[in-house]
């Protein structure tokens, strides 16, 4: 791995693991490192108190266990497609590379 | 930046659905195009697509102390063109309203707006920018996807802000409350998709150099090149 490349994951580990470490005091009282979008109705609710939501969710995951499941195999199918053709280009760029170095033998 | 289900007045969701279908069905249109023209484009649209699959599923910790996710769709409109990643981000939203209850059916509009619209707009709009101004292909490729990121998210406070105003300050007031939810939320993590979107760039480039020639992401060299002649 080349080292630009290497100082790049370094960066997104620590811009993803530093808040971790260092946010501590709740700034709310309901935790830390809920989601924004829950927060976001927190605020529609102080701002609009009498909004009442007019539609609800057509299916909803049973439990927490059950959404990250859906989460997960959201970013499996991802991560899969992406894996796929990482592999598939190192491969072809390793097949290129070893017709060419015979196509020189050949040559000499 | 997902707007919960019902959390829109009607008008409000209806408003923004009228201004989305058209850019679904250009972007459509625009992938069918590119499609038939280009077979060999068929894998990296589908790395583009599992990109936004795969980054709008991970939600990270941010310095607010709240947890949000990237959006993914930068890559894509680099590589496609911003309308081409209209129908992508809509397929994302749409698994996750029907199976996550994450976001909403009647807020699909105006979830397809901030990230799938206005997002790949952004991203491509930087992009160029930053290519005229003659910056490298890794620093226009950050900014783009950065940029593209957050304006997402500054979207969505737009959008709340404009269906919630305050009861004293107006659209204002809640717009600065929501963007303090939101963007500044985002900002970290927009900085890392910006890094990653570099770091798959880096592949693509290095592996799928022939399909990339005629991409837009590609036509930054010939700029500079012009430029220094």
């Amino acid at each position: 791995m080349k080292l630009r490349t290497a100082l790049l994951w370094a960066a997104i580990v620590l811009l993803t693991v530093l808040p971790l470490c260092l946010i501590s005091a709740p700034p709310g009282t309901d935790g830390l490192f809920g989601g924004s979008d829950d927060r976001a109705q927190q605020a529609i609710g102080t701002i609009a108190p009498h909004y009442k939501p007019w539609f609800a969710p057509v299916f909803e995951p049973a439990s927490s266990e059950i959404a990250s499941l859906l989460f997960a195999l959201q970013a499996a199918i991802g991560a899969g497609v992406i894996g796929y053709w990482l592999g598939l280009s190192v491969a072809g760029e390793r097949a290129r590379k070893s017709k060419a170095s015979a196509q020189d033998q050949r040559a000499d | 930046m997902h707007i919960m289900e019902g959390f829109l007045p009607p008008a409000h969701a209806l408003g923004w659905a009228a201004v989305s279908v058209p850019f679904l069905a250009w972007g459509l249109r625009s992938i069918g195009r590119s499609l038939q023209a280009h077979p060999e484009r068929r894998m990296l649209l589908g790395v583009a697509a599992a990109f936004a699959f795969l980054l709008s599923a991970l939600k990270l910790p941010s310095v607010t102390g709240s947890c949000s996710h990237p959006t993914g769709v930068g890559l894509g409109a680099l590589l496609f063109g911003p309308v081409a990643m209209v129908p992508v981000g809509f397929v994302v939203l749409l698994f996750q309203a029907l199976l996550l209850a994450h976001g909403g059916l009647t807020t699909l509009g105006a979830n397809v707006f901030s990230m799938a619209i206005v997002g790949p707009f952004v991203s491509y709009g930087v992009f160029r920018a930053a290519g005229t101004l003659g910056a490298s292909r890794s620093v226009a490729v950050f900014l783009a996807a950065c940029l593209g990121d957050l304006a997402t998210y500054v979207t969505t406070s737009a959008q709340l802000a404009l269906a919630f105003p305050d009861a004293v300050g107006g659209v204002e007031t809640s717009f600065l409350k929501f963007a303090g939810i939101f963007a500044l939320t985002q900002v970290p993590i927009a900085i890392s998709e910006g890094l990653l979107t570099v770091l798959v760039v880096n592949a693509m480039a290095r592996f799928n150099a022939h399909e990339l020639r005629a991409l837009p992401v590609m036509t930054l060299r010939p700029l500079r090149a012009r430029e220094g002649a």
